[in-house]
């Protein structure tokens, strides 16, 4: 089976868990933003959480479905209409051959995804079907969807779950303000008192340049102590001998706006970062919207194994919520 | 015989998180410390520790993502460090590597009309041309004899990355001969797909059409980046160049351009090269040399 795009929206694009093993040549791992959304859509339908689904940015398309099948929403709310009419989000839905998946205005929060019992069914390349626009590889042609295009779904692998709703303490929330956690290091011993402080201490906010490969933030800024340069390394500051940059790793060229890189990063470059994210508040960073005010709270690296460990119990915990197999 | 690892000091260890491990092996850019960073590369790669996801050697640094719930991150840490003491007390000199010839069309259409659009705002000198500007910056006469020197002696490629398969490269010559430009003032949105930049030491020559913050120079003539892998020099992976490749620029003609792109079309083009042994101690001792015996092996093919 497959689902006709009438309308593609303004970024769909097929992701999965996302593609290693590559990032030394400058190939990122992409996969979906907000894994844990994603992942669970794959529960609500009986899918494997490897599975491919369709990510959506802001304006979602609308697709028909050529066959009956079995689809769920998950992620940053929306409306979600099945022929025009609402249906809930968070929830197993049945399509009938023909109808119309279509979605009204986000609500909040930057992505949603269609999760679809069999998967998306594109190619893998290089061991992920996630879409990598800027390489054009993976996804339906290493490009986001068009009107017209084709996608084909694969074939169920697994049994139905016993709920079709994903209980409420289970969904992440969608909030105009963020606390996110991060590891200072790397080159944050170029960063003056003042500017670490301004790191840490000062509110930040999402600039509406922010996509796949990172995300921007305008605030107060931060103070980059002088030096005389290394060579090859570029006579700012901010600037380093182009180096390998860490995914979730925070970088602030000229000292102005700190960039997150994300999952489609580029993987090096010649400037400093100065922290890094921890693994498991990247789907929170994910699911910032422009204008979500943020705060950077620094903890140790022991803290991001812990909270990396609680994430993964949690999506276990989520799994076994509606009765499915991670 | 000098070597090139005594002048380095110990590395610097430190954390992206808790998925990375960065080793800064120096501040400073130079084939001792790029050496050093393929040789750390090379051994944690043959070491095939469970737990290392990806290891992405840069031009004096090293990036190691790892998986934390099998490698915890004080073994991987003490792993390196073990392989970096042991390149201390036996130092690699030797590489087998490849030397390959990149033709380049400098100065050519597509990249000046691209920099035409990005003056005002974006670049030192609006009213003149890249080449024009990393002439001056180099005190050299003009931009013919900026070019001469960019393809007279070979490159190293020191990193891959940035973008998909995007090659860095650091030219195999004295430190006080390194052509140096600065990048541009802000960078462009728009860079032609192989398009030959220059920043601070490094060329670049861009995989892949995007945003860009280089100097432009020129356009290389064949892919270097084939997801449809429909060349013959793509068979086995979509990126053409790995870390330590020497590339040899060689200058075109719009003539020998457009030869080489119908080759590409009928997909008969193959890159001249021929595998070397890179040696770093007769690299850094003599590289005018040395070079030119680098060089010569292309000859013979």
């Amino acid at each position: 089976m497959a689902f006709e795009i009438k309308n593609p929206g303004l970024a769909t694009t097929v992701q999965d868990q996302g593609r290693v093993g590559y990032y030394n040549v400058g190939i990122p791992q992409s996969g979906s933003m907000d894994q844990y959304s994603a992942e669970l859509g794959n529960a609500l339908v009986g899918n494997p959480a490897t599975d491919a689904v369709l990510e959506c940015t802001y304006l979602g398309p609308v697709l028909v479905s050529d066959a009956d099948a079995i689809v769920a929403i998950t992620g940053a709310p929306v409306e979600v209409k099945v022929n025009g009419e609402t249906q809930p989000q968070w929830t197993r839905l049945q399509l009938s051959a023909g109808d119309e998946l279509s979605f009204g205005v986000i609500q909040g929060g930057t992505r949603y995804y269609i999760a679809v019992r069999g998967g998306i069914d594109v190619p893998e390349v290089l061991g992920s079907r996630s879409t990598y626009t800027l390489g054009g590889i993976g996804g339906l042609n290493g490009r986001k969807l068009e009107a017209g295009d084709v996608v084909p779904v694969g074939a169920p692998d697994g049994d139905l779950p016993a709920l079709e709703v994903m209980p409420e303490p289970f969904r992440p929330t969608f909030a105009k303000e963020q606390t996110v956690r991060i590891v200072l290091g790397l080159y944050d011993h170029r960063l003056t008192d003042t500017g670490k402080a301004n790191l840490l201490n000062g509110e930040w906010k999402v600039t509406p340049v922010a996509d796949r490969m990172g995300l921007r933030y305008s605030g107060p800024g931060v103070e980059w102590k002088e030096r005389e340069q290394p060579f090859g390394a570029g006579s700012d500051p901010s600037n380093i001998v182009d180096a390998g940059y860490a995914v979730g790793s925070i970088q602030i060229p000229g000292g102005t706006q700190p960039i997150i890189l994300h999952r489609d990063a580029v993987s090096g470059g010649g400037y400093a970062m100065v922290a890094t994210v921890i693994s498991a508040d990247m789907d929170l960073v994910a699911r910032a919207a422009p204008g979500t005010v943020t705060r950077f709270a620094a903890v140790s690296q022991e803290e991001a194994i812990v909270a990396r460990k609680e994430r993964a119990e949690l999506k276990t915990k989520a799994w076994e919520a509606v009765g499915a197999k991670p | 015989m000098t070597t090139p690892s005594p002048v380095l000091k110990e590395a610097r260890y430190t954390w992206g998180g808790d998925e990375f491990l960065f080793v800064e092996v120096d501040e400073s850019m130079s084939l001792a410390a790029n050496f050093k960073v393929m040789s750390i590369a090379r051994k944690l790669s043959d070491a095939a520790l469970a737990g290392v996801v990806d290891i992405c050697p840069a031009n004096a640094s090293l990036l190691v993502r790892f998986n934390p719930d099998v490698l915890p991150p004080s073994s991987l840490e003490s792993s390196v460090r073990n392989i970096e003491l042991e390149l201390q007390n036996h130092d690699e000199q030797s590489l087998e590597t490849r030397i390959i010839e990149v033709p380049v069309w400098y100065d050519d259409p597509f990249t000046a009309e691209v920099a035409q659009r990005f003056r005002e705002g974006f670049h030192q000198e609006p009213d003149g041309t890249d080449l024009d500007y990393a002439a001056k910056v180099n005190g050299l006469q003009d931009a013919a004899e900026f070019i001469r020197r960019h393809h007279e002696q070979p490159w190293l490629v020191s990193m891959v990355g940035f973008v998909a398969g995007l090659p860095f490269l650091f030219q195999l010559v004295e430190r006080e001969k390194q052509l140096q430009v600065p990048k541009y003032l802000s960078p462009r949105t728009d860079t032609p797909k192989l398009t030959v930049g220059h920043g601070g030491c490094f060329a670049a020559i861009y995989s892949v059409r995007g945003a860009g913050g280089y100097q432009m120079f020129g356009v290389a003539a064949a892919p270097i980046y084939d997801p449809a892998q429909s060349l013959a020099d793509f068979e086995d992976f979509m990126v053409f160049f790995r870390p330590g490749d020497i590339v040899k620029f060689k200058p075109v003609t719009e003539d020998e351009y457009n030869a080489i792109q119908a080759q590409v079309e009928d997909g008969t083009y193959r890159y001249r090269q021929v595998p070397v042994t890179f040696d770093a101690s007769k690299a850094l001792s003599d590289p005018r040399g040395y070079n030119q015996e680098l060089m010569e092996a292309l000859n013979g093919i």
